[in-house]
């Protein structure tokens, strides 16, 4: 158990909830979820309720994340877009803290899990088309239909179009789900050969130091990856969230 | 209201100097425009930096991921839809092969938009998002 690099995305309930022959558990993936909603929310709750004129180190890390959302979300999709701006702001906080919690040794990754990230990416998706339908009627239809095809091509042009928007969720999650994934079976992996050297006498302790550094410096490349696979989630929603605001112009 | 107050403080913090108010808020008025202008456009070219050193970070794994689970949705999708245009209409296997086909065109397609070579759909004029293509 201590060497599976497979263990660690396993679900234990911890409340067995069961309603109408539908399991409802409250897991460790739904304890997680409530735990990174309660660390970014109390994050910048307790960060900006003093509201400095000069901002404290924690503050300026939340101002910094609004910033940095609004100008994202502001340069894909114009000023039109700010009134998506608490959805694009949440689901980036939320991944971002979710991927960081997992870091942490012993805790559950809540985006490792592909179900998650695709019930995210979905509601993105499921976003998109009501408020594209809802503001732009039948035209949002012309997404679909890109300018300058020869009429012939068209029904194969949209049939194209159709499959690739569709696939959109998938990608989107399932990017964030392989990359989560991928990164914590090779931490552990590598973790896993320092204490399986380390048992061959002292040359294999002295040569458990090579992946005890590779495991070091993995580390750092999770924090990076951590904060670019959130930073990469939010870009595409904005993305896709100007396809519903201003579709085939 | 954070304005007011900060200022505030400060005219209260230094009483011999005040006998002017006025003057004073318009002095610290007119200097913390100024200080948001030299914020913003620092800022500006912050994030620029800041961009650039991350796509320069990523090339290779990153890069990797993002264009297969393009290229893998787009199949993934076509072939779904064609076993279920299969199942409602009775039409197996054409369906399942056209759509595969199709969604094999549609995950080049993805490939080639993410990475940049063919124009994003709600993207006709170029210069109005010059930074959609480096996600």
């Amino acid at each position: 158990m201590s060497n599976d690099p497979i263990h660690q995305f396993h679900i234990t309930k911890l409340i067995p909830i069961e309603i109408g022959g539908y399991d409802f558990s409250f897991t460790n993936s739904s304890a997680f979820m409530v735990a990174t909603i309660a660390v970014a929310g109390a994050f910048l709750f307790l960060t900006t309720s003093s509201r400095g004129l000069i901002p404290s180190r924690l503050q300026s890390i939340s101002e910094m994340s609004y910033e940095f959302v609004a100008s994202m979300l502001r340069d894909a999709a114009g000023s039109h877009g700010m009134k998506f701006f608490p959805f694009v702001f949440s689901l980036f906080m939320f991944v971002l803290v979710a991927n960081l919690l997992g870091l942490f040794p012993y805790f559950f990754t809540v985006t490792s899990q592909i179900i998650v990230t695709f019930a995210l990416a979905l509601l993105v998706i499921g976003t998109v088309i009501v408020y594209g339908f809802m503001k732009n009627g039948i035209g949002f239809l012309k997404l679909f239909v890109p300018s300058g095809v020869p009429g012939i091509l068209v029904p194969l042009v949209v049939l194209i179009e159709i499959i690739s928007f569709l696939s959109r969720p998938i990608s989107l999650s399932v990017r964030l789900f392989a990359n989560m994934l991928a990164g914590h079976i090779t931490l552990k992996v590598f973790a896993g050969f320092v204490a399986s050297l380390s048992a061959f006498g002292a040359i294999g302790v002295a040569g458990s130091i090579l992946p005890l550094a590779m495991t070091v410096a993995i580390t750092a490349l999770e924090v990076l990856v951590a904060f670019l696979q959130a930073y990469v989630f939010a870009v595409l929603t904005c993305m896709y969230l100007n396809d519903a605001l201003h579709p085939g112009h | 209201m954070t304005m007011k107050k900060g200022s505030d403080k400060t005219s209260k913090s230094e009483p011999e100097t005040s006998d002017k108010p006025d003057f004073r808020d318009d002095d610290l008025e007119r200097r913390r425009r100024q200080l948001d202008a030299e914020i913003a456009t620092r800022r500006r070219s912050g994030s620029e930096g800041e961009r650039g050193a991350k796509s320069g970070g990523t090339t290779g794994y990153g890069q990797a991921v993002k264009l297969s689970s393009e290229f893998i949705a787009g199949v993934a999708v076509g072939a779904g839809l064609g076993w279920a245009i299969d199942r409602w209409a009775g039409t197996s296997p054409w369906g399942l092969i056209v759509f595969l086909l199709l969604g094999f065109a549609a995950g080049v397609l993805n490939v080639m938009r993410s990475a940049g070579v063919v124009a994003q759909p709600g993207q006709k004029v170029p210069d109005k998002h010059p930074k959609g293509s480096d996600d």
